[in-house]
């Protein structure tokens, strides 16, 4: 069966499906094949996949189990998306701690991948904010895990890619809101400069900051884009309406030659070009605001049916302008560019997850068409600047970085490694860990 | 506010259900086989709005057994408003063909225990002449079919059993609706290949209530599966016996 697949459509993939629905489960036998739990693969790359293997399909495990409104603690089973979770909190007068780009996805996933959102830089990753989950081993072990108690699989668990067993349930701390609205600053930048001046001056006062860039842009106009800046609108304002679902699906494969290098850079010059003035103000609900792209369902889609990439990586702030620019350059010289290029500052705050993907500095995810053997090889050229200024790859992004840099950017993998559960395994790890 | 029993609970569809019914803040009370899972549901129907949850533990086959626990629910919960019966069990065809213990099996399941738990609804509805019996059977109940007719003839039989007793109950102002589910997308049919006309539990749960908060004697869900088989009954049987259906 080929239902379950990554985000990118790429690698394809095909596996043993196994539900699980209860939270009293036992990790189903799976015979000589290795696991791995799968919540809603909205990771883009393999780290979801474990291809010729099993997977777990943890989407039917999705109940709450308790919500304490007056603290703000949240307790649900790990296969619960973003998506139930703000119906439930945002009309009691809270929000997630911390969000994705997209609702789509299950606590089990955001804590597997230890995401970020557009708030990193005051609240760090979500795996911060967790008090604790239950950790179900293959040989029938359940251990609780919290940052006091078996702190180190705690640890490892956050950001672990799903390797060190099935989280069945997991608890973690809201964030009070007066309503579900958000009073944003757009803000058009010329270049990188200005980006990194606008990100430092609304650290303290914005909660959420995320610019687009045009990554299509070459020589003057190059590094221009639009800083967005927003904070929860003020209580005076009451309304705590939910979103609503997705309208419009995708309902079938585009063909390859709709996202050529021309549609690209349209579109990329009509979005700058769209803001007229370098400052606009609105209030916006929280869902186009957090979650743009999941207004069309499926939009994956949009990319053919040989998928997409898409590169995020994170390079520390010290040599980070000339290091952004260098790329900026590489990408638009390849005519491979894409629509939706985000960057963004990372903030200080360290979180528990011994793999996670975040660190100080400015980061930038790009999706990629796949055109084969060209865009593989512009990775490799990215890849080759960002290992230089001692940056990273995000692994719930990634389709193809090389084992030798993986190992190099996250030295700590080898002890991550006694964490795993002998009988987990993903395509992403089997790619990282022995090149295969 | 109502008091809704849902029997079978543990079902994937009937969860949905429930959900929804929590969402309006009703109160619910669910049997089933499983306490673990009937209390994994319950906490999370608290947290989404329920009034009270109540859970009884009962093996459906058991026939002898559902007399008492209504009695001894209604001891406990107070009188009931509607009941759902969802609970199920879809044979493989051809173990059944060849293995007569399996196929009694699924009879049992999927029409004697429901013809039982009916009649002593009706029987707890009838003299307090108000309340609604909605039954879960399927699109399988409208035409035998090659593929699954061991399962398609117990869900006729529930279904004929449901129609007869809304005759018996419409004096007493008592409402039975016949739910008929086309394919959906549970751990019934996780071993299908899914096509374009699997629904998902949630669609079908909404469909299921609306059919019940409006009285409907037979809802088909999705709706189109009224119009797709009416199609299939009218295929002459001269045809429709050489098909893989
Ligand atoms: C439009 C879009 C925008 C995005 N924006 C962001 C962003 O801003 N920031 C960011 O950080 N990420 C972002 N992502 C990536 C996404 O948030 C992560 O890939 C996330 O982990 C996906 O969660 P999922 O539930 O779909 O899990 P999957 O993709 O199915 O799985 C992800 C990992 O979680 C593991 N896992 C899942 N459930 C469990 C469990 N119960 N127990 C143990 N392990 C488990 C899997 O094994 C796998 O390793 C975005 C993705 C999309 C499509
Ligand atoms: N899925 C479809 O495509 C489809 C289509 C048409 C009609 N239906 C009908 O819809 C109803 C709900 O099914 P579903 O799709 O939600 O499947 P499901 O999730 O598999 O639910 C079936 C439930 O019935 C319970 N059950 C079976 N025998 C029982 C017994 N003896 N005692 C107590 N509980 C028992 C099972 O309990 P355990 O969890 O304890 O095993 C299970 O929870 C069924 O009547 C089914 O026939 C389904």
């Amino acid at each position: 069966m080929n239902r379950c697949q990554s985000w990118g459509r790429y690698p394809k993939a095909v596996q043993e499906i196994r539900p699980v629905r209860w939270r009293d489960t036992t990790v189903p036998n799976s015979g000589d094949k290795s696991i791995l739990p799968y919540g809603l693969g909205r990771s883009y790359g393999d780290s979801c996949l474990n291809d010729g293997q099993a997977l777990l399909e943890t989407s039917g495990m999705n109940r709450f189990i308790a919500f304490d409104e007056t603290s703000g603690i949240l307790r649900c089973e790990a296969g619960m998306s973003l998506d139930d979770i703000l119906k439930l909190i945002v009309p009691k007068g809270w929000f997630l701690p911390t969000t994705p780009g997209t609702k789509f996805i299950t606590v089990g996933g955001a804590i597997a991948n230890d995401i970020h959102g557009k708030n990193h830089h005051i609240s760090g990753t979500f795996g911060c904010h967790v008090r604790a989950f239950e950790l179900l081993r293959s040989d029938g072990n359940r251990t609780l895990c919290t940052p006091e108690s078996n702190t180190d699989l705690f640890k490892a668990t956050i950001g672990g890619l799903g390797l060190t067993g099935l989280i069945t349930w997991a608890e973690f701390g809201l964030k009070k809101v007066g309503n579900a609205w958000i009073d944003l600053e757009s803000i058009k930048f010329t270049g990188i400069g200005e980006f990194l001046e606008l990100s430092k001056e609304s650290d303290e006062g914005w909660e959420y900051t995320v610019s687009w860039i045009d990554c299509v842009a070459q020589g003057k106009s190059m590094g221009r884009g639009i800083f967005m800046r927003g904070n929860h609108s003020p209580a005076s304002v009451l309304s705590r309406k939910v979103h609503a679902d997705p309208k419009i699906t995708a309902l079938f494969d585009c063909p390859d030659m709709m996202l050529n290098s021309l549609s690209i850079k349209v579109f990329n010059t009509v979005y700058y070009g769209k803001q007229r003035t370098k400052y606009v103000r609105s209030r916006v609900h929280y869902d186009p605001f957090f979650y743009p792209l999941d207004a069309v369902n499926e939009w994956n889609r949009v990319y053919g049916k040989r998928g997409f990439f898409q590169y995020q990586f994170v390079i520390p702030f010290n040599g980070g302008k000339e290091t952004m620019e260098a790329i900026l350059r590489i990408i638009a010289a390849s005519k491979q560019g894409s629509f939706l290029s985000v960057i963004k500052t990372f903030g200080k705050k360290v979180s528990p997850g011994m793999l996670s993907f975040p660190k100080p500095g400015i980061t930038l995810a790009l999706d990629f068409p796949n055109r084969g053997e060209s865009t593989l090889k512009l990775f490799d050229e990215l890849d080759t600047v960002v290992a230089a200024a001692g940056g990273s790859v995000y692994p719930a992004k990634d389709a193809r970085m090389s084992a030798d840099f993986f190992q190099k950017a996250y030295p700590q993998w080898r002890d991550f490694s006694e964490f795993i559960d002998p009988k987990f395994s993903s395509s992403f790890w089997r790619r990282v860990t022995t090149g295969s | 506010m109502n008091t809704i029993l849902i029997v079978g609970a543990t079902s994937a569809i009937a969860e949905e259900i429930a959900k929804l019914y929590a969402g309006q803040g009703q109160r619910l009370v669910l049997w089933g086989r499983n306490l673990n899972h009937l209390h994994s549901i319950q906490n999370n129907l608290e947290v989404l709005g329920a009034a009270e949850v109540f859970c009884f533990e009962i093996d459906l086959d058991v026939c002898g057994k559902h007399a008492d626990l209504l009695e001894e629910t209604v001891a406990k919960v107070g009188a009931i408003d509607i009941a759902l019966i969802a609970h199920g069990v879809l044979p493989d065809q051809q173990t059944a063909q060849e293995n007569f213990a399996a196929m009694r099996a699924s009879l049992h399941t999927n029409f004697l225990s429901y013809a039982s738990i009916l009649t002593v609804l009706a029987n707890y509805f009838e003299p307090r002449k108000r309340g609604t019996i909605a039954s879960i059977t399927s699109v399988a109940a409208d035409r035998g079919r090659k593929s699954n007719y061991v399962y398609g003839a117990a869900k006729a039989g529930a279904s004929a059993f449901t129609d007869g007793l809304r005759g018996r109950l419409s004096a007493s102002g008592v409402h039975v609706v016949n739910i008929k589910p086309g394919m959906v997308d549970t751990p019934m049919t996780a071993h299908f290949k899914k096509g374009l006309l699997f629904a998902s539990p949630k669609t079908v749960a909404s469909g299921i209530v609306k059919a019940i908060r409006k009285n409907k004697s037979t809802a088909y869900v999705p709706g189109y599966w009224r119009l797709i088989m009416c199609i299939i009954r009218s295929i002459p049987e001269a045809i429709f016996k050489k098909t893989n259906f």
